[in-house]
């Protein structure tokens, strides 16, 4: 216990000063949290980790070692399916990134900027994709092909990645037209600019950051889906995420790994990319969910 | 003189609607206010936040329309004519630079709207850094200027337009002091060079005292009083003004009789003094009588000649340097702030009195008060 | 001024544009209202009527409307006829009650392993440097938002049989026979808790950090040493975004269909897995629907409790 004096208030400092005190059980817990905190990224990580050595193996068989190898990635170029699913995926990925990135800008400005009589009931329409799982989403999707008499086919799966990736775009876009400081817009009004040239000279390329990092994110959601698409793909149009699936149940083999790690990685460098450019636009990091 | 003035507010009165359209809660932010603004001259509008000043600024430059009357520039009437299409342009508090464009092409984007050609702007927006003594700072970006400078753009940006009137939106507020005393003077010169009329929107009353042709004095959405520094301080109309700007004593009293253009006023029962006026009273009316504080004179005697005189005993002193506040009691109800100036190194006042003695008179020239009628 | 350029008719539109800035609204939320009713609210709609329908014997759904009838009582009758509560009836069937047991038991445990994983994780990025903070929160939400199907996978890999841990420990001459690490709940909700444990460290995180430490260094001037004004003044007051966190691992467990079908046996059935079953394998739509929806109102629970208690604070 001691006699804290003069302290300053200042929030961050005092909470690792806490961790400092010197009493024994003080420090067991301050070491139990340490560890905890790097424990969980070891536990984040792993996973991808062994996927990413074992797509080197050199041996068949996936968990024992055989040394480093390409093997299974050379392989993976020659799987005619995997490629038509990888071709697939991105032809899907490509076409519902644009159209939901569109929509879902062209939202977010209405919804950050104006009133409408049911605005509030939209604004939770906009959110249920996002908090809906995905086995409901998928399966009302599909009732609702077979219903209407629809095939499924590669557009309804693009249909399907659009009507969720509508609320992730809407969202980080919104997120920055929050702070958006208007007064930019008057001034630029005030120099000339009618609504449209303010438009196109200010708010679209301030507005960009968020547009892009909404499109990548988009297109990551998209490349990565499985249980949607799993439920709204027609024969012959099998995508990435679908193949790995199926492999996976037909048994497990090595390429698996291969595309499996080629995925995370992108994904993951997508990602990167996405939150990159909102913090290099001066946004913050945007945290969904 | 020309009959048109450069901007002429008539009767203007704006109402923002209430949350959600909640009736009854609406705000009127201006009040059938009436300004009639000269070619060339630097006016302000001077008053406590929220008294109307910035709407009313917003609305010469088109950002608002008003909910009745009309606002009329160079004899034109606005309506509902948007921004880009009026020959106003406006510095912004918060100076909005676009942050994603060079110096050179922030300063440039009106002439760009315009479709000026290209030498012309590039000759142009020099011309314009040069102004604000601001040159070669053109590739550079906003987030690398300081406050001031960033500013100077802003005007920069406004003034290259050469519009009709330029707008000023409390730009000096985020500056620091000394750096504000010295804006204020360029700004100054700067309209005295350009000839452009300015209108200035700000809250600080030294800033409009020290830069104005004239002053607005305005107060939760009405204007109270318009006239030059000195007819705004010298001869306030109203209790709001006398106390918005400077420092003031307020005597409340009665009228008691009346000798052409002198009033006697009968203060806290047993006090009358004398004050000018120029319309007739009856007597038994209550009035206010303003005198300020640097007016007042503590004597060891009553003066003589035209002046109020009355014992009063000094209850507080203070000595700030260049001149010594006192606090003069001169009844049970009655205080005045006395400010003497400090002429010799000692406070002269206390040659005589220090705290708590007496007899010391306060006295004032009869001409030195203001009656006040509300 | 600005110049006409533009040609006549355009300029009309343009200006009705400007005009009516309803109509620009309407502009921007028509294509996104239009998707969103018609591929996500009618689906719904669709998924809450057809769940109170029958199965065919082909496994087509027993639905038939004739509106030029719809006026003859007698035809209402057997329009009626057609709706009932068969489907959400068979849930009492211990069979299937079981499966909601052993979802719910699944999600609960994952939901508290998330917690004791995640809060002292939150608590020390919490206690880094304020520079470090966004770095390290980012190192845990881009592994997150990345292929969930592959993760999972990974585990299979893990955890089977003849997967890496127990090589490894046979190999070590730890165990002589592998631990039955797969195939089974456990499995599932390891992998569950390894999939969402991210998201309950975010609210947490926030919570703490938002935590005004004076009080803690009060409650310590007052005698209470680490554990007690942990659990005195800490945690209660960062209990918001724990239960922000556990909502937000509870509800996706809840609806799990991924984990349990990779990780899980034959015996691991969790609801997301009857609904695919439904669907794909018996095409009973009907009942499918039924449990779809009865999940989705499971979550829209979760999510009020979520909204109501929550976010309040955070």
């Amino acid at each position: 216990m001691e006699a804290n004096a003069s302290t300053p208030v200042a929030r961050t400092l005092p909470l690792s000063r806490v961790a400092r005190r010197g009493s024994r059980l003080g420090q067991m817990i301050r070491a139990g949290i340490t560890l905890s905190g790097l424990w969980g990224y070891l536990f984040l990580y792993a996973p991808i980790i062994v996927l990413v050595v074992f797509s080197f193996n050199a041996s068949r068989f996936v968990t024992a070692w055989g040394g480093v190898s390409l093997r299974w990635y050379r392989e993976l170029f020659k799987d005619a399916a995997m490629m038509a699913a990888l071709k697939n995926s991105l032809i899907v990925a490509v076409v519902s990134t644009a159209i939901s990135t569109l929509f879902g800008t062209m939202v977010s400005l209405a919804m950050e900027r104006r009133q409408f009589p049911g605005k509030l009931a939209f604004d939770a329409l906009l959110y249920l994709p996002i908090i809906i799982p995905d086995i409901a989403m998928a399966v009302m999707l599909l009732l609702f092909f077979v219903m209407v008499h629809i095939d499924l086919s590669l557009v309804t799966i693009i249909i399907s990645h659009v009507a969720f990736n509508i609320s992730f775009v809407s969202v980080v876009v919104r997120a920055r037209l929050v702070g958006f400081d208007r007064s930019l817009e008057e001034a630029a009004q005030d120099l000339g600019a009618n609504e449209l040239q303010t438009f196109w000279y200010v708010t679209l390329p301030l507005l960009m950051p968020g547009i892009l990092g909404g499109a990548l994110l988009a297109f990551t959601l998209s490349l990565d889906d499985f249980v949607i698409t799993f439920f709204t793909a027609g024969v012959g149009s099998t995508t990435l995420p679908l193949r790995i699936y199926s492999m996976v149940k037909l048994g497990i083999t090595p390429e698996i790994n291969a595309i499996s790690t080629l995925l995370v990685l992108a994904s993951m460098t997508l990602l990167l990319l996405s939150l990159l450019i909102q913090r290099r636009g001066g946004g913050s990091v945007v945290e969904i969910g | 003189m020309e009959d048109s003035f450069a901007v002429e507010v008539c009767d203007v009165t704006k109402v923002f609607p209430g949350p959600a359209g909640r009736p009854g809660s609406e705000v009127t932010a201006v009040d059938h206010v009436t300004l009639q603004i000269r070619d060339g001259e630097f006016f302000s509008m001077l008053g406590p936040s929220g008294c109307g000043k910035t709407t009313t600024l917003r609305m010469i430059a088109g950002f608002e329309h008003p909910t009745e009357g009309e606002i009329y520039i160079h004899g034109r009437p606005m309506g509902l004519t948007p921004p880009y299409q009026r020959n106003t342009n406006m510095v912004f508090q918060n100076y909005a630079l676009f942050p994603h464009m060079t110096i050179a092409r922030n300063i440039a984007f009106g002439l760009e709207m315009k479709k000026v050609p290209r030498g012309e702007i590039e000759r142009r927006v020099q011309e314009a850094l040069e102004m604000v003594r601001l040159a070669g700072y053109g590739p550079r970006r906003p987030n690398q200027l300081s406050g001031g400078q960033q500013q100077r753009i802003a005007l920069a940006r406004a003034l290259v337009n050469r519009p009709e009137v330029l707008l000023l939106d409390e730009p000096l507020g985020a500056l620091d002091l000394k750096l504000r005393k010295e804006m204020q003077l360029e700004l100054k010169t700067l309209q005295k060079e350009v000839g452009i009329t300015f209108v200035y929107v700000t809250h600080d009353q030294e800033e409009a005292l020290t830069m104005s042709d004239r002053i607005a004095v305005m107060h939760q959405g009405k204007v109270l009083q318009v006239g030059t520094p000195t007819e705004i301080y010298e001869r306030p109309n109203c209790r709001f003004v006398a106390d918005f700007i400077g420092e003031t004593n307020f005597l409340d009293g009665i009228v008691r009789e009346q000798d052409g253009d002198r009033v006697t006023v009968v203060v806290d029962e047993a006090l009358p003094l004398m004050v000018q006026t120029d319309r007739p009273l009856e007597r038994g009316r209550q009035v206010t009588v303003a005198v300020r504080p640097e007016k007042i004179r503590l004597l060891p005697q009553p003066a003589r000649g035209e002046h109020n005189s009355f014992p009063c005993r000094v209850e507080q002193m203070v000595y700030v340097g260049t001149d010594t506040r006192f606090r003069v009691r001169l009844s049970d109800r009655v205080v005045l702030s006395v400010r003497e100036q400090n002429v010799v190194s000692a406070p002269s006042a206390t040659a005589y009195y220090s705290e708590g003695s007496g007899p010391v008179y306060a006295a004032w020239l009869i001409e030195a008060g203001r009656l006040l009628l509300d | 001024m600005t110049a006409a350029t533009a040609t006549p008719k355009k300029r009309t539109l343009l200006d009705a544009i400007r005009r009516w800035p309803g109509l620009q609204t309407l502009v921007l939320i028509s294509p996104s209202l239009f998707w969103l009713t018609l591929f996500f609210a009618l689906p719904l709609l669709i998924v809450f009527v057809c769940s109170f329908l029958k199965r065919g014997p082909y496994g087509q759904i027993l639905w038939e409307l004739d509106f030029t009838r719809l006026f003859d009582p007698l035809y209402l009758k057997v329009f009626v006829r057609q709706f009932s509560l068969n489907n959400y009836a068979r849930f009492f069937d211990p069979l299937y009650l079981k499966i909601f047991v052993r979802s719910f038991k699944i999600a609960g445990i994952t939901t508290l392993l998330c917690f004791l994983l995640g809060y002292p994780m939150a608590y020390w990025i919490a206690t880094r440097p304020a520079r470090w903070r966004n770095t390290l929160l980012l190192l845990i939400m881009i592994p997150f938002w990345t292929n969930f199907l592959v993760r999972t996978y990974a585990w299979i890999l893990i955890l089977r049989d003849t997967g890496l841990i127990n090589n490894l420990l046979l190999s070590l001459g730890l165990i002589h026979h592998p631990l039955p690490l797969f195939g089974n709940d456990l499995a599932i909700v390891i992998g569950l808790v390894y999939g969402w444990f991210p998201d309950m460290v975010l609210p947490c995180y926030a919570a703490i950090e938002r935590l005004d430490f004076s009080l803690v260094e009060a409650a310590q001037d007052l005698y209470a040493n680490e554990v007690r004004s942990f659990w005195r003044v800490i945690f209660p007051l960062t209990l918001p975004g724990v239960i922000a966190g556990s909502m937000l691992v509870f509800i996706p467990s809840l609806g799990a269909y991924v984990t349990p079908d990779l990780l899980g046996g034959a015996k691991s059935v969790m609801i997301g897995n009857v609904i695919q079953s439904q669907f794909l394998t018996v095409r009973d739509y009907p009942f499918g629907s039924a449990f779809s929806f009865v999940l989705m109102a499971l979550m829209l629970l979760a999510t009020l409790i979520y909204f109501r208690t929550a976010r309040r604070t955070l």
